[in-house]
């Protein structure tokens, strides 16, 4: 008897509570807001949250614009150009040949802007003794030729490699641009993003990951707790360069920085122009610095300007 | 006080539209089953025609963005996915069975009714959660326990499956340790066995094949788990040696790689051959499961 009196409470219970939901449901999804045509942008987890940024502050100054952002990776984004299903794509890496023509096939025709210069940083736990590796060194632990610290003048301890899936920009530049087009260890554990490779490699004594440098930063600006950044040398005899130094980076003495691109198929709208002006705009690359990464140089830029019109 | 319902032609026509909708139901899950089979086993022959299927499942390299050559091994995450499903099975299996034996024996109906309906909502925690835990609290212990420099290792998605193949083993044990008629217990107990030698000797024996199905329902449980071992193993791609080194199984390999892969090419193709090869892991266990329960019910009849 007992249980009987208390069912229709429970139901009663379930029927408020989803009425509430309901009504929020109905609140999140109000007229107001279905009415804005959203700028969907998607791709690269390096560029995620710098963008979303920028696209905040715009939306602060344009009432009335709707942009989202997603993650997923340089070539999710690519892929959601070539398939129709974004509007504007991050990606921190260059279009392949395959997807060029891909697009091509499909009657997409990229067009593509650089909007930031990243500096990607080679990372090891703050435990780690060593300070700086040549580019053939990191290559080469990469490459799982190098599987201990010893031998770099470390600990006597196996080097822990992390990385990103090969979905990611990242991952794509590094295997081109300093493991040579060779391939990664099979050792590699594959992260689902720059916040997890740093995580790890906090944890991790013998770690060492490779994330964009805008990642390298906590809330206040500071370096985070737990990992440490190493400084780059070029070859045996160059001088090392930290991702860090500004100075450094602009003159292209550190030696794994690239630009971070956004793409749009064909000429961009009105709307996605406007947007990507802002980004452009001395405003915006002061919001690009703020955030760790770098500034576009004066031929990109005019780059762009061809591309915009 | 049950009414009698009046049975005329409407009646009749009522009753077999209702049969008809039942029977609808029934085959649906047949066709779905078939149209699934039928899906994966279409999509994964186009990738056949680029890589061999004696290097498809003798290779244990996969890397199809290889900038050297494409390479489409299925060895390592195969063995990847045995391992860590071994590894939950060996820990949970013991325990629910014993948890089972525990809540259809010992227990008193209090704390049978209160520890039913918790091991029925560890079954509803999210994967996502648990591969959470996996990352902040296993992970890190393995790593102390066994001095490695990080704990995402197959042992790690081990204990987390464990886990989560838990409610099924010890409902479906504790089903079938109940459902050994009352009349078993009796005579053995009237024999002057005491309750334990009651249980060891005849309660277990004769619900063997019921307790077996629900180690075959929870390893198909474990083998399909997705989330939970993207999380927890370090996926990494290289052949296990061991349960203290990072692995990368066939589901976490298709929840990577299928949402970047360009469409229709031969890595598109191979991610749905691997998902074909899970389909029959898992179909099989599933399917040896079905018939082990049947036979147990058939004989206790």
């Amino acid at each position: 008897m007992k249980q009987l009196r208390t069912k229709p409470k429970l139901g009663s219970w379930l029927v408020a509570i989803s009425t509430v939901l309901v009504l929020a449901l109905l609140m999140l999804t109000s007229p107001a807001a279905a009415q804005r045509k959203m700028i969907q942008i998607k791709g690269s987890d390096t560029m995620v949250n710098l963008v979303q940024i920028l696209a905040e502050e715009y939306m602060a100054k344009k009432p009335g614009s709707a942009i989202a952002v997603l993650g997923g990776g340089s070539g999710t984004g690519i892929t959601a150009i070539i398939n129709g299903t974004c509007d504007l794509a991050n990606h921190s890496r260059e279009w392949k040949q395959k997807e060029l023509d891909l697009a091509y096939e499909k009657g997409v025709r990229p067009r593509i802007f650089a909007i930031a210069v990243d500096a990607l940083s080679i990372i090891v736990n703050d435990r780690n003794p060593i300070e700086s590796l040549t580019m053939a060194q990191v290559g080469s632990i990469f490459r799982g030729e190098i599987k201990n610290w010893k031998i770099l003048g470390g600990p006597d301890q196996k080097i822990s490699l992390y990385g990103r899936q090969s979905n990611s920009g990242t991952y794509a530049f590094l295997q081109e641009h300093v493991l040579n087009n060779k391939n990664y260890s099979q050792d590699v554990k594959e992260m689902n993003g720059n916040a997890q490779i740093i995580e790890a490699v906090t944890q991790d004594l013998a770690g060492i990951g490779y994330v964009g440098v805008g990642y390298l930063y906590d809330e206040n600006g500071q370096v985070r707790k737990g990992i440490k950044v190493l400084k780059i040398k070029k070859d045996e005899n160059s001088p090392e360069y930290s991702p860090l130094d500004k100075e450094a980076v602009y003159s292209a003495k550190y030696a794994i920085s690239r630009p971070l691109y956004q793409c749009t198929n064909g000429k961009p709208s009105a709307a996605v122009a406007d947007f990507i002006r802002f980004e452009l705009s001395p405003e915006g690359q002061a919001i690009v610095e703020k955030e760790g990464f770098f500034k576009i140089g004066q031929e990109l830029m005019q780059q762009n300007e061809k591309n915009l019109r | 006080m049950t009414s009698v319902k009046k049975k005329g032609l409407l009646g009749d026509l009522k009753e077999s539209l209702i049969q008809k909708v039942f029977q609808t139901s029934g085959l649906l899950a047949i066709i779905v089953l078939l149209g699934i089979f039928a899906l994966l086993l279409y999509t994964s022959i186009p990738a056949f025609r680029e890589v061999s299927l004696k290097e498809f499942l003798t290779s244990s390299r996969w890397d199809p963005t290889s900038p050297e050559r494409p390479e489409y091994g299925l060895l390592s995450m195969l063995a990847s996915t045995v391992m860590v499903t071994l590894g939950a099975l060996l820990i949970a299996f013991p325990v629910g069975v014993a948890v089972a034996a525990y809540l259809s024996d010992v227990a008193s109906p209090r704390v049978r009714e209160i520890i039913k309906p918790v091991v029925e909502l560890l079954a509803a925690i999210p994967s996502v959660v648990v591969g959470f835990l996996g990352i902040t609290l296993v992970g890190p212990l393995i790593a102390r326990i066994f001095n490695l420099s990080h704990g995402l290792t197959a042992l790690n998605g081990s204990l987390l499956l464990a886990v989560m193949a838990l409610p099924t083993i010890i409902s479906i044990s504790e089903d079938s340790l109940n459902a050994v008629p009352v009349s078993f217990v009796e005579a053995s107990l009237a024999l002057g066995a005491n309750r334990w030698q009651t249980l060891i000797r005849v309660k277990i024996p004769a619900a063997i094949s019921g307790i077996i199905a629900s180690l075959m329902l929870g390893m198909g449980r474990a083998i399909g788990e997705t989330m939970t071992v993207l999380m927890a193993t370090g996926n990494a791609r290289s052949f296990p040696h061991g349960f203290l080194q990072s692995v990368r199984t066939l589901t976490a390999t298709i929840a990577i790689e299928l949402g970047e892969v360009p469409y229709y090419t031969t890595h598109y193709y191979a991610l749905f051959a691997i998902g074909l090869v899970l389909f029959i892991m898992t179909f099989f266990v599933n399917l040896a499961a079905d018939i082990i329960l049947e036979k147990q019910k058939r004989k206790l009849q």
